[in-house]
């Protein structure tokens, strides 16, 4: 098969290693890798803060570029959401519609797309070390992926999950959230992050980059051991 | 109060909040319990999700329905005696109660739970008018007593321990200390044994008017809401108009879903149904009783197809209890009637949007809210689709400059790639401490340092590109 990747902007920028993770991964198991270079943001910081017209503009673009893609796998379950989720409600009543829909159809986030579209639970990853998992709000809640981590981890040689309590509990990232309402966000921080040191673990994973920048911005601050990892970098591990 | 002032005292008492780490781990305490309680319970059902779906459809049916359901319910009511006031304001509400008070010689109320009446604010306008009002429910009764507003929709007074509890009653009723909570609970029955057996008028809410006969339900757990009704010569109940069912058998599903998703229970302890006043032969039960029916905006609500649902609500509470945002920043700091998720949902629709815009952009949208919800409603989407009104509305100038810029660059690539190029070099340039442009997440957090090289570059280079 012929996976398009999405690499959000921020990935991008401070989080490279997760779509080289991603690359290897997919070729591993043999398919074949594009990175349509005309792709910029799927546009969800100008649809959260309201601005949808301009969302929309950010979302046109990714309609012309992954037009032609066969699946789109986004290294976000946040990014991937907006555009499987938002992008029908952001061009409900535009003619655009339909392109919306397409595209929300062929696009997957990185652990729903190896569980339930090629079917694979063991990428042939070996990790010896203890992790626990974060559930990214948007692809838990809006994708509805919970076990789908959990089955590529349990199938990694060495690697031990240990779950935390506030597992599903939002990290307070949030997006413009987190600069607008600091003290929220920060608050909300570190109560995922007591939970995660309340496990003991090396390290937390979880398939959302903007939440592990979160997360690690506060586990940094609070000193803690624990270092956070993309589930694509613990799966490309060998 | 001007916008600037909402939002500003929105922002202090967050902070505040935020940062009394007792407070916030005795609500997190508290909320973890209601979430192990409710877990057993929600277990009990066959398929609780189901159960949600079909709470949510009759719901729908009632509310997409309302003129019809209403006007049923209003002949059934009126046939058994009762007397129905169609409010279209807080005001008109509290004039109408205000002046049956008077009219009627009433000396001093009692009064049970009720939202409705916190929103329209009932209270200081009886009191005005010289009728001391005394709280029945416990929790309402020690916030009554400090002079504070609920902090929550179903536990009012959930933001304070025994300890704090015993020194409001020495102070106010000159108790002796005690950490017992059934001792407290005496000394709070005691003052109000006497308050019932004087009252002349009895005010409570309603959890549902059930259309097909005319009944409001009402449901507690401490019993003094029967005692409210049913004692004082007039009875006075309060709801908003989205409070119908349509039939008596659809209590079967709700009375069991309120206490479940609201406190964990598996049924609360009292459910009542009143039918009217007293009627000849019978002995007990009010001479009079009124039903004060509240639109207070709520019709906007209704015409607004896309949050609609939004008047599914049974203020169970649930919403706030799982929220990570009220868990952190507490129940006054809303400043709102009806706090959490949904009240900064319908806020905006009852008290203008503008003003309390503030309160939906408060909100990562993690979507908790919705999850839990026994009636499907979808709250935190409609928290997005305020940001998106207000933004069409009114439209802050600094926002709008970015948003457009945005919007540009993300239509051309080139443009993009080399924004993200230039972001990174400023990222790093950046000056650090207190002059850094990314206070609002350094001052707190760490900020990671952009990639030596970025995925972009990566792929060209593998491409064997520049
Ligand atoms: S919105 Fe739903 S969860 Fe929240 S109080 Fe209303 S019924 Fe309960």
């Amino acid at each position: 098969m012929k996976i398009a990747l999405f690499i959000p902007c921020f990935v991008d920028l401070f989080y490279p290693q997760v779509g080289v993770s991603m690359v290897k991964i997919f070729e591993r198991l043999g398919h074949e890798v594009e990175y349509p270079e005309g792709q910029t943001c799927c546009g969800q910081p100008a649809f959260n803060a309201g601005y949808w017209d301009e969302a929309r503009g950010a979302a046109e673009n990714a309609l012309q570029v992954f037009r032609d893609a066969e699946v789109v796998v986004s290294a976000s379950g946040s990014c991937g959401a907006m555009m499987k989720v938002f992008y029908p409600e952001l061009f409900a009543k535009t003619p655009r519609l339909p392109e919306a829909e397409a595209l929300a159809a062929k696009t997957f986030e990185f652990s729903d797309f190896l569980v339930n579209r090629l079917g694979v639970h063991d990428v042939g990853a070996r990790f010896d070390h203890t992790v626990t998992f974060h559930d990214g709000c948007h692809g838990l809640r809006e994708l509805g992926i919970k076990k789908e981590p959990r089955l590529l981890l349990a199938q990694v040689k060495g690697l031990q999950l240990k779950e935390m309590g506030e597992a599903e509990t939002c990290c307070g990232f949030g997006g413009l959230f987190a600069v607008k309402f600091p003290q929220i966000s920060t608050a909300m921080g570190e109560v995922k992050c007591a939970s995660i040191a309340e496990t003991g673990v090396e390290f937390v994973v979880s398939n959302d980059s903007s939440c592990l920048m979160q997360i690690q911005g506060i586990l940094d601050r609070e000193q803690r051991p624990v270092r956070s990892l993309h589930l694509a970098e613990v799966l490309a591990q060998s | 109060m001007a916008r600037a002032t909402i939002s500003a005292q929105f922002r202090t008492a967050a902070s505040k909040l935020t940062a009394d780490l007792k407070h916030r781990g005795w609500i997190s305490k508290s909320l973890r319990g209601y979430e192990t309680s409710r877990r057993g319970n929600q277990a009990k059902y066959g398929d609780w999700n189901s159960a949600r779906e079909a709470a949510g459809s009759i719901k729908y049916e009632a509310v997409n329905h309302l003129d019809r359901y209403l006007e049923e319910f209003a002949r059934n009511f009126e046939a058994n005696g009762g007397k129905i006031f169609w409010a279209s304001t807080g005001e008109e509400a509290r004039d109408y109660v205000v002046k049956l008070a008077r009219d009627r010689g009433v000396r001093s109320v009692i009064k049970s739970k009720s939202m409705t009446a916190e929103e329209i604010h009932l209270n200081p306008a009886l009191e005005e008018a010289g009728l001391p009002v005394v709280e029945s429910d416990l929790g309402e009764y020690i916030v009554q007593l400090r002079g504070e507003a609920p902090y929550h929709l179903v536990f009012p007074a959930m933001h304070l321990d025994r300890h704090e509890i015993s020194t409001l009653f020495e102070e106010k009723l000159g108790s002796a200390p005690t950490d017992d909570p059934e001792r407290l609970t005496m000394i709070a029955r005691e003052v109000m044994r006497d308050k019932y057996l004087t009252a002349d008028m009895g005010i409570t809410g309603a959890n549902f008017a059930v259309a097909e006969t005319g009944m409001i339900s009402i449901t507690e757990n401490e019993g003094n809401a029967r005692l409210t009704a049913a004692l004082p010569k007039i009875h006075v109940a309060l709801m908003g108009i989205e409070k119908i069912i349509p039939r008596l058998e659809d209590l079967a599903l709700f009375l069991p879903m309120l206490a479940t998703a609201g406190a964990g229970q598996p049924m609360t302890c009292y459910n009542s149904l009143y039918t009217g006043p007293r009627k000849a032969g019978e002995v007990d039960g009010p001479e009079e009783f009124h039903l004060v029916i509240l639109d207070n905006k709520r019709t906007q609500l209704l015409a607004d197809a896309e949050q609609r649902d939004a008047l599914h609500c049974i203020r169970c509470g649930a919403c706030l209890n799982v929220c990570p945002i009220f868990r952190n920043v507490g129940g006054h700091s809303y400043g709102t009637t009806y706090q959490g998720p949904i009240g900064s949902v319908i806020t905006p629709h009852l008290r203008g949007l503008q003003n309390w815009k503030h309160l939906s952009a408060a909100s990562s949208l993690c979507g908790a809210c919705t999850e839990t919800c026994p009636v499907k409603i979808d709250i935190h989407h409609h928290l997005l689709h305020n940001r998106r009104n207000a933004a069409q509305g009114k439209q802050t100038w600094y926002e709008k400059i970015g948003f457009r810029l945005f919007a540009w660059a993300a239509r051309s690539p080139g443009l993009f790639r080399f924004g993200g190029r230039f972001a990174g070099l400023a990222l790093k340039l950046r000056p650090r401490g207190p002059l850094d442009p990314l206070q609002a997440w350094t001052s707190t957090r760490g900020f990671p340092t952009p990639a030596p090289r970025s995925f972009n570059a990566y792929w060209r280079s593998r491409k064997g590109g520049p």
